[in-house]
């Protein structure tokens, strides 16, 4: 059985990061993994710009921010499989993978990053009533369809969700000759970024309609219409509040869930509400050499900060495979206290913060002109002063190995207050 | 000239043209659909019942347990999974364990065997899931799940295979009795048979008073379901409640691939196309099955659907040539158990043909057997790699949520009776019946089905004729009608 130092599996932004940044820290057999036969991910049907803004200082569309990575593996020889499925991972770090050239095989590793990324809420998994015709797609799928195949996926669209995939693709078809009709979203505020709001909704003059639902779809063959509802506080639909809009195309913007097939299958414990493993401040899983990073880990909003948070498994990947091995004190647990729905990493070992820690965490909704106060017992470690806050948008702390001594109970909370 | 023309290709038809091919008759089988399995087959509760819920006398019963034996070997032959998982019927008190009770005893005089009734102990055994509120259960070892589709996909391929001709997107309009045979209009082309055997499912009274006076209604009973995500794997036995008029009430049960599911609930409805499922028809499932268990949870739902049972008003199965018109025999009202009872009904009805045809030769040729569907996923590491050196497509996995291999598709578009639309692929091999629901593999599996029919992508279906899936290619101009050429203007300028 080959063996490598790190097997990476997915090949998009995530996994490209963590390959690259492993290498450059002194791992030396990488492999990466991905099922595609392109390197790059999602990022390959993203050709909208907004990339790169925080690692690179520029803007780029997702296949350029992807370009660098994949030209730097390249220039790093970074070995890598295309148009090859991972089937199973062991606890032992056994890779079982199968392709058309090789056939199935098995690989060792020394330690694996897990970098599979996220798929789509479908329409079954929120379970919208009426028919089943043709013409429902994912925001995803659509994308693939009009920016990588080249194809229209309808003329007349109804989008349900205003996730950030959803709003891009409202004015992406909207520039391919398409009408988008309405964004429905049953919540109060908005899934995706402010930015794709104003830049995807308001400049096409697409409305945006808050609290409402799609309690119906109609067509035999192709959709032909749905019946929108307003909904309560409670996201049940309120009698009498209905509009029937025709449409032959709509899509779906409903939220993404962490790939972790995989991941259960090594038994590394999840997270129930991220969806994506538990991971200490190394971005490391449950099971010893096993990191994750990127969307399967949580659902981040930008692809910049994937990277740098991919970068941050690859090297305390290499670093594990350079085995330092160490004894480290009991970890410090992060726990979402009031209004927070979960914090990224799970665990902190004092031992491996030199300078500061980042706690990556979203509230469970709109806050405006509240505190994030950072706990350990009644001992404030940290306020921060915040105007807004939505569950949209990823809200991060930085804590200094300084402040984390004074940690005494191995537990940190955050709560908005 | 055919000697019979069966109309409808979902299980009845299916079962019955097959069974048909094992003699020397010519057969058309005709679908309005664009596929086999299009209709109640493809929707329904995929339960091999064991046949205690049959009230004697009737055709249903007649038809039930006999049906459930022929299972184990009519799917090893075709090549269909199947599994005896075994049935419980809950009770929740003991005037349910009367129910229990007589259940049992209509059981035996059935013909079931294997049937037994169990204290609440031995039932949280079978299934540790269940409610803590139950009593006991009559616990039925013959009860078992089978894919329903597939097995009439699988039917019709061997059907095919041995000299059926098939014949898709072909409604019949109109029948006209002839002299000593039928003339059977559809939109575009003619058939003429001597026997003719409905098996139109919903639409089995309206074909049938294409020739006759009406004798029987179908009164359409839609029944909606919720399916749950593999990793759940909640059950291991079909588990039912006691039964009340409306039917067998709502079932949690494990399908033949893996997922649980949750349903159905029963309402009667006018439309026989109104396949939609509804707030209402769902919560109520939920409802009703917390009664069985509890701990399902709503994240875990992958896909909701409808069908709707061909209930007959008589409210058994109709089976027989019609009184008034002479060869022509109606195989009709087959809802639960219809598709246990399928290949018992088959045979009758092939006894019907030999009578009125004066008996039947063997076909020489017929082989019941179906070529073997390899299924990568289930091959050992070794044969895998066998395989893929031989047919490199099956070392390319398309769906990744249950591992359908590139090689795999494509047979199942270039078998007899094959794949010609995505929910063609997916009946037959589940690419868009997983967690993803086709949002990962869909587009490659256009672009295998675009690539193996010779046709362009855009002229890939979802499912029937009409239900397109692209409309077009992109910086297509003629859908800027507003903006007037904006090279000749900007030349202007």
């Amino acid at each position: 059985m080959k063996e490598y130092d790190i097997a990476v599996i997915g090949g998009g932004p995530a996994g490209l990061a963590a390959a690259i940044e492993a290498k450059k820290h002194g791992a030396e057999a990488v492999l990466l993994i991905d099922r595609d036969k392109e390197l790059g991910g999602i990022l390959q049907q993203c050709v909208h710009s907004g990339f790169g803004l925080h690692i690179f200082r520029e803007e780029l569309t997702g296949t350029e921010y992807a370009e660098r990575f994949i030209k730097e593996l390249k220039e790093l020889r970074i070995e890598y499989k295309l148009d090859t499925m991972v089937l199973n991972i062991t606890e032992e770090k056994v890779i079982s993978m199968v392709n058309k050239t090789e056939g199935l095989v098995n690989i060792k590793a020394r330690a694996v990053i897990l970098a599979m990324g996220c798929r789509e809420r479908t329409r079954g998994a929120i379970n919208i009533p009426g028919t089943r015709p043709s013409g429902i797609f994912t925001a995803g799928t659509a994308q693939r369809f009009v920016n990588k195949e080249g194809y229209m996926v309808g003329r007349n669209v109804v989008i349900l969700g205003s996730g950030d995939i959803g709003m891009i693709m409202a004015r992406r078809l909207t520039l391919e000759g398409a009408r988008v009709r309405v964004v429905a979203e049953a919540l109060p505020y908005p899934g995706g970024l402010v930015r794709n709001i104003v830049q995807c909704l308001e400049d096409y003059d697409i409305p945006l309609l808050l609290n409402h639902t799609i309690v119906d779809i109609k067509g035999k063959d192709r959709i032909e219409g749905v019946t929108i509802a307003e909904v309560d506080e409670n996201r049940k639909p309120i009698a009498g509040r209905l509009q029937y809009y025709e449409c032959d195309t709509l899509l779906l913007s409903v939220g993404l869930i962490p790939e972790n097939e995989l991941s259960k299958g090594i038994g590394v414990k999840l997270d129930p509400i991220t969806g994506g493993p538990v991971v200490n401040e190394s971005m490391e899983t449950t099971v010893n050499g096993i990191f994750a990073c990127g969307n399967v880990v949580h659902v981040h909003d930008l692809v910049d900060y994937v990277t740098e948070e991919s970068r941050k498994a690859g090297r305390n990947a290499a670093s594990f495979v350079k085995g330092k091995a160490a004894e480290y004190g009991l970890p410090i647990s992060t726990k979402p206290g009031n209004g927070i729905r979960y914090i990224v990493p799970h665990f902190i070992r004092q031992d491996k913060v030199e300078h500061s820690v980042d706690l990556f965490m979203r509230v469970d909704k709109i806050f405006t002109n509240k505190k994030l106060v950072v706990k350990s017992g009644d001992t404030v470690i940290r306020i921060i002063n915040k105007a807004y806050m939505r569950p949209g948008e990823m809200e991060r702390i930085s804590i200094t190995a300084e402040s984390l001594k004074t940690v005494d109970n191995l537990s940190l909370t955050v709560d908005v207050e | 000239m055919y000697d019979i023309a069966v109309i409808g290709a979902g299980i009845a038809g299916c079962s019955i043209a097959r069974e048909l091919s094992r003699y020397n008759v010519r057969i058309i089988l005709i679908e309005k659909n664009s596929d086999v399995a299009d209709g109640t087959t493809k929707a329904n509760s995929a339960i091999v019942h064991a046949g205690y819920d049959t009230k004697p006398g009737t055709l249903k019963a007649r038809f039930n347990a006999p049906g459930a034996q022929m299972y184990e070997r009519l799917c090893s032959e075709l090549d269909v999974p199947y599994k005896k998982t075994g049935s419980l019927v809950l009770a929740f008190s003991l005037d349910e364990m009367k129910t229990i009770q007589k259940l049992y005893d209509q059981g035996i005089s059935n013909g079931v065997s294997d049937m037994e009734i169990i204290g609440k102990d031995k039932v949280l055994e079978i299934d540790s899931n269940l409610s803590d509120e139950l009593v006991g259960a009559l616990y039925a070892r013959n009860a078992g799940i089978v894919s329903p589709w597939e097995l009439a996909i699988a039917l019709a391929e061997n059907a095919v295979e041995n000299g059926v001709n098939l014949l898709l997107d072909s409604e019949v309009t109109n029948i006209e009795k002839m002299n000593g045979l039928y003339r059977l209009h559809m939109e575009d082309k003619l058939v003429e048979a001597r026997l003719v055997i409905n098996c139109a499912g919903l639409y089995s009274d309206k074909i049938n008073e294409m020739v006759a006076a009406p004798s029987f209604k179908i009164l359409p009973r839609r029944g909606q379901y919720n399916v749950f995500d593999k990793s759940l794997n909640f059950v291991n036995t079909v588990i039912f409640q006691c039964p009340s008029d409306l039917g067998k009430g709502v079932l949690i049960s494990p399908t033949i691939h893996g997922n649980t599911f949750i349903g159905p609930d029963a309402e009667d409805i006018q439309d026989r196309e109104s396949v939609q499922t509804t707030m209402e028809g769902i919560s109520y499932i939920w409802e009703a099955s917390a009664r069985s268990a509890k701990g399902l949870k709503p994240n875990a739902v992958i896909t909701a659907f409808a069908g709707i049972r061909a209930r007959s008003s008589t409210d058994d199965f109709v089976i027989g040539e019609s009184k008034e018109a002479k060869g022509f025999i109606n195989v009709a009202g087959i809802e639960s158990p219809g598709l246990t009872a399928a290949p018992a009904i088959a045979i009758h009805v092939a006894d019907i043909v030999k009578e009125l045809m004066g008996g039947l030769g063997a076909n020489a040729d017929f082989n019941p057997a179906r070529r073997k569907v390899l299924r990568f996923i289930e091959l050992s590491e070794e044969d895998k790699n066998i395989l893929i050196k031989q047919d490199p497509r099956y070392g390319r996995i398309i769906c990744r949520c249950e591992s359908i291999t590139e090689g795999e598709i494509v047979d199942a578009i270039h078998r007899k009776a094959g794949a010609r639309s995505l929910d063609g692929v997916k009946k037959r091999v589940r690419p868009g019946s997983g967690r993803c629901q086709g949002g990962f593999c869909g587009p490659k599996v256009m672009e295998i089905l675009a690539r193996e029919l010779g046709i362009d992508i855009k002229d890939v279906v979802k499912n029937s004729r009409k239900s397109y899936i692209l409309t077009g290619e992109t910086k297509d101009k003629s859908l800027y009608e507003d903006v007037h050429d904006f090279a000749a203007a900007s030349k202007k300028i």
